[in-house]
């Protein structure tokens, strides 16, 4: 072959290979729903099986428990759920003026809880935190996600970005290197998903429980064997923050049930 | 009370078969995990599971190590009178929940 042939051969070799760490296109966007077996979507759609659904049970008796040296209740302030906080978790994580960044869901249940009720914050990953968590989300199922359209925060959404597409741990890997490059393929027997956070807190039959995004996210990073960040850290809810802007429009599933 | 989540229909023909669906609340430990210190997590798991139609018990289980967080039991039934059934959940630590449906049947 002569020179230019195999040059010519090269350009059209990288022409038609697919760009690689780019953003999956609006319309490929699936939900983590979409890779389950039929007999798992089943679960999660009939609220009598879901079992996410226990949780939000108790997080409807916790919204109405007076709590706190202010002797106050969810509702005293916010009242019926159902109108009042419809949507909100569909715009979360959301900047908090008083600490100048943002502030995920968890995070302002507690703010309200020390604030407001003049109350301990509640553990992350304990179950009245998750359940309230749950509550309050499930008001917005449905509704398509709104998150990270306010400017300011705009540099806290670039941070998550870099960190999805940051190379990190033994196995030197990014949370795009699977998440957008290899979406259609499997790891070990189970599908590698989109990364859009569509139905958290979520029920993981592998957890036997509901749990946070913060924990899957922590679950992927042990996994790649880097140090995962603490529960609450800026970093994880920068994180939080982009991949809720990857699923804007996506519906809102709380309580999902993933394998 | 640990929260519960039954499925009965409401409504239902004589002698027509219904399906009852129960999901109850518990957190199943075996007994056999170890803490990080190595100390025994002490087994606290449901142990029984009963169901009465109209005060006759029609169905019951027992529950051991093996079986998931949230049991889910379902089973199944024919139909023949208008009443009640009561659901009831025994387990270690003196766990113990109930619940009930109604059914009207024409």
């Amino acid at each position: 072959m002569s020179p230019t042939g195999t040059i010519v051969v090269a350009a059209l070799l990288i022409a038609v290979s697919p760009a690689r760490t780019a953003e999956i296109p609006q319309a490929e966007r699936r939900s983590g729903y979409s890779f389950m077996a039929p007999d798992t979507q089943a679960i999660q759609d009939d609220d009598t099986t879901n079992p996410g659904m226990l949780w939000v049970l108790d997080g409807e008796k916790l919204w109405n428990n007076k709590a706190g040296a202010a002797g106050k209740a969810c509702a005293d302030c916010h009242h019926e759920a159902r109108a009042s906080i419809k949507g909100v978790a569909a715009r979360y994580p959301a900047f908090d003026k008083a600490l100048g960044r943002p502030v995920n869901l968890e995070q302002r249940i507690n703010l309200c809880r020390t604030g407001q009720q003049q109350a301990a914050p509640l553990p992350y990953e304990s179950r009245d935190l998750l359940a309230l968590t749950a509550f309050v989300a499930q008001q917005s199922r449905g509704l398509p996600i709104d998150a990270a359209t306010d400017p300011q925060l705009e540099p806290f959404v670039a941070k998550g970005r870099e960190l999805f597409m940051q190379r990190q741990g033994q196995l030197n890997l990014g949370c795009t290197n699977c998440h957008d490059d290899n979406w259609d393929k499997r790891l070990a027997g189970s599908a590698i998903t989109q990364a859009h956070p569509t139905g958290y807190p979520l029920y993981r039959m592998e957890w036997q429980s509901l749990g946070s995004l913060q924990r899957r996210l922590r679950a992927c990073i042990t996994g790649i064997r880097a140090q995962p960040y603490d529960y609450g850290a800026p970093e994880m809810v920068e994180l939080e923050l982009y991949l809720m802007s990857r699923a804007r429009g996506m519906p809102v599933e709380t309580p999902a049930v993933r394998p | 009370m640990a929260s519960a989540l039954i499925n009965v229909p409401k409504k239902a023909k004589r002698g027509e078969t219904i399906e009852i669906k129960t999901l109850m609340s518990h957190i199943m430990e075996t007994g056999y995990r170890h803490t990080a210190e190595g100390e025994v997590v002490p087994r606290d798991i449901i142990t029984t599971f009963s169901c009465r139609y109209n005060g006759a018990e029609i169905f019951r289980a027992e529950l051991f190590p093996a079986i998931s967080a949230n049991p889910f039991i379902t089973f199944f039934t024919v139909a023949n009178e208008s009443g009640k059934f009561e659901f009831e959940w025994t387990g270690d630590r003196g766990f113990a929940a109930t619940a009930s449906a109604s059914i009207t049947v024409e």
